[in-house]
């Protein structure tokens, strides 16, 4: 398929259902070749399991997922070797050295030329000291970045990230949005983020889906939401949203 | 992209999870020495016990390697279920579910790297404590010749059928049900009839044990030892049942694996 013929992610319905409990409750949305998008929503919005569901580790209750233009609940190999994935709740196994984890997705990723394709990353996200040291040895920032390596390894089209920067402190956390951003603008990539930090979002996505109890209630650009609901910033915002829906379920 | 990237079936992601868990392995010299450890024990303890009932019973000085054939024996099949329980559970206690399966790695392609590691695991557990029972009792099990050779396989076999299953039970139960990929083998010792003759059963528990694979392969190993006689209707029965057994520990790993997808299992399992 030509790019840029049809959305990168096309989301219809999707729902999925844990016993009684509806955790994403028949969503509808479309990422378009090239941005940044965002899941924003507090804890237990859906945000996860959408993106759990998206890369096919989740199945749905019921819905249509379009990934890359593929069918991603029956085609999901045809995807998977062009997209990638970042989450600080998955780890890389401690006790293999960075380069040895690295070296292991390399050769999942079928990725040609891989002690360079390796290096060049340990350049990019400066990783290379520690590329021999034990992964559980590594520092939260460090853990990220070598994270950051593994989904980048094979030169996604499509980037997932759960909550990209959480446990970070502020610099090491604005290096990432600075990368993810420098990456995106150079690989032409497709980012979707699962987040609650209003700050990165705002940052990095030029398109926000407000995500509460499962559902999408608002969406637009950073800035069309905060001028839609007469705020300063995206997190006040979010709280207007939080808050209506907490007035909702009390009502 | 290259081609590998959409094949069905990779050698090189099978390759990609073998080096993982000889990465792990090569990691931590304690857990390799403790895959030789047991089995040499065993080896020894029982070595000790076959001298002294060798002057004191009729049966073993018939053939006094029985028992030590049958310990290492038995080690094989219990080596082999602990060689992909074992791998399996590293995958768990790191939380790396999640991160191998939004890569291409099929589960099928994790199964085949499973057993290939535990043939590994077995090979550095059992040929050492096989090699050091030669100069320690004047005894080596390779004096079986060929039958060694379909004895250790059809153990093996049934380890990864028994190692598939527990597998199987960790996907759907998580950390909860470890202490099975310890134990389980344990449970089909008794019926095995590891180190006597399945007459020795209850009437009852000899219909257990005729439908276990192993204890085809020691009846037969007695019969090579005790009368030298290859009994191929014990072979063939190992083998008719290691498929069956083999067969339903891949579907029902197969199907745990669906049904993690569907609990969202694949990214929560783990410590």
């Amino acid at each position: 398929m030509m790019r840029g013929m049809s959305p990168v992610i096309e989301v219809r319905g999707l729902t999925k259902r844990f016993d009684a409990t509806l955790a994403v409750a028949g969503i509808d949305f479309a990422v378009p070749e090239g941005v940044t998008a965002a899941l924003l929503g507090g804890n237990g919005a859906g945000k996860t399991t959408t993106l759990a569901m998206l890369l096919g580790l989740l199945l749905p209750t019921a819905g249509e997922i379009r990934v890359l233009g593929e069918d991603m609940l029956r085609h999901r190999y045809r995807v998977l070797p062009r997209l990638n994935f970042s989450s600080p709740y998955v780890d890389l196994p401690h006790r293999l050295t960075v380069r040895q984890n690295l070296t292991i997705y390399g050769h999942l990723y079928g990725i040609a030329r891989l002690g360079e394709r390796i290096e060049a990353l340990a350049q990019d996200l400066q990783i290379r000291s520690f590329l021999d040291t034990a992964t559980g040895k590594l520092s939260a920032g460090q853990k990220t970045r070598v994270a950051l390596a593994k989904a980048l390894l094979n030169e996604p089209e499509l980037l997932l990230l759960d909550e990209p920067t959480a446990s970070l402190d502020p610099d090491t956390a604005d290096w990432v949005r600075g990368y993810l951003e420098a990456y995106r603008a150079r690989h032409g990539a497709t980012i979707l983020l699962a987040s609650h930090n209003m700050g990165e979002v705002e940052r990095l996505a030029s398109q926000v889906m407000m995500m509460r109890q499962g559902r999408i209630v608002d969406r637009g650009s950073p800035g069309e939401l905060i001028e839609r609901y007469g705020r300063d910033t995206l997190e006040e915002v979010f709280l207007d949203i939080a808050r209506s829906g907490e007035r909702l379920a009390a009502q | 992209m290259s081609a590998t990237q959409h094949a069905s079936f990779s050698p090189g992601r099978v390759g990609a999870m073998l080096l993982r868990y000889l990465y792990l392995m090569r990691s931590s010299w304690p857990r390799t020495l403790e895959l030789l450890y047991w089995p040499v024990v065993q080896m020894v303890m029982w070595g000790f016990t076959s001298q002294f009932l060798m002057t004191n019973s009729s049966y073993l000085a018939r053939a006094g390697g029985v028992l030590l054939a049958g310990v290492l024996l038995w080690d094989v099949m219990f080596r082999g279920q602990l060689g992909v329980s074992v791998s399996f559970l590293e995958e768990l206690w790191s939380r790396n579910l999640g991160h191998l399966f939004v890569s291409p790695l099929r589960p099928y392609e994790w199964i085949i790297a499973l057993l290939s590691m535990s043939l590994v695991r077995v090979v550095i557990g059992v040929v050492p404590a096989a090699v050091l029972a030669i100069p320690f009792y004047h005894y080596s099990i390779f004096t079986l010749g060929l039958p060694l050779l379909a004895f250790f396989s059809l153990l093996l076999v049934m380890g990864w059928a028994l190692g598939l299953m527990i597998g199987a039970l960790l996907l759907r139960h998580g950390l909860g049900a470890e202490s099975l990929a310890w134990l389980a083998a344990f449970l089909l010792a008794p019926p095995s009839a590891v180190y006597y003759p399945v007459a020795t059963l209850p009437h009852w528990l000899q219909y257990v044990a005729w439908a276990l694979p192993t204890a085809h392969v020691f009846e037969g190993m007695r019969a090579v030892m005790l009368e030298g006689v290859f009994r191929l209707d014990h072979f063939l029965a190992a083998l008719a049942l290691d498929a069956l057994y083999l067969a339903f520990g891949g579907v029902i790993f197969l199907v745990a694996f669906r049904s993690a997808r569907h609990r969202g299992a694949l990214l929560q399992m783990g410590e």
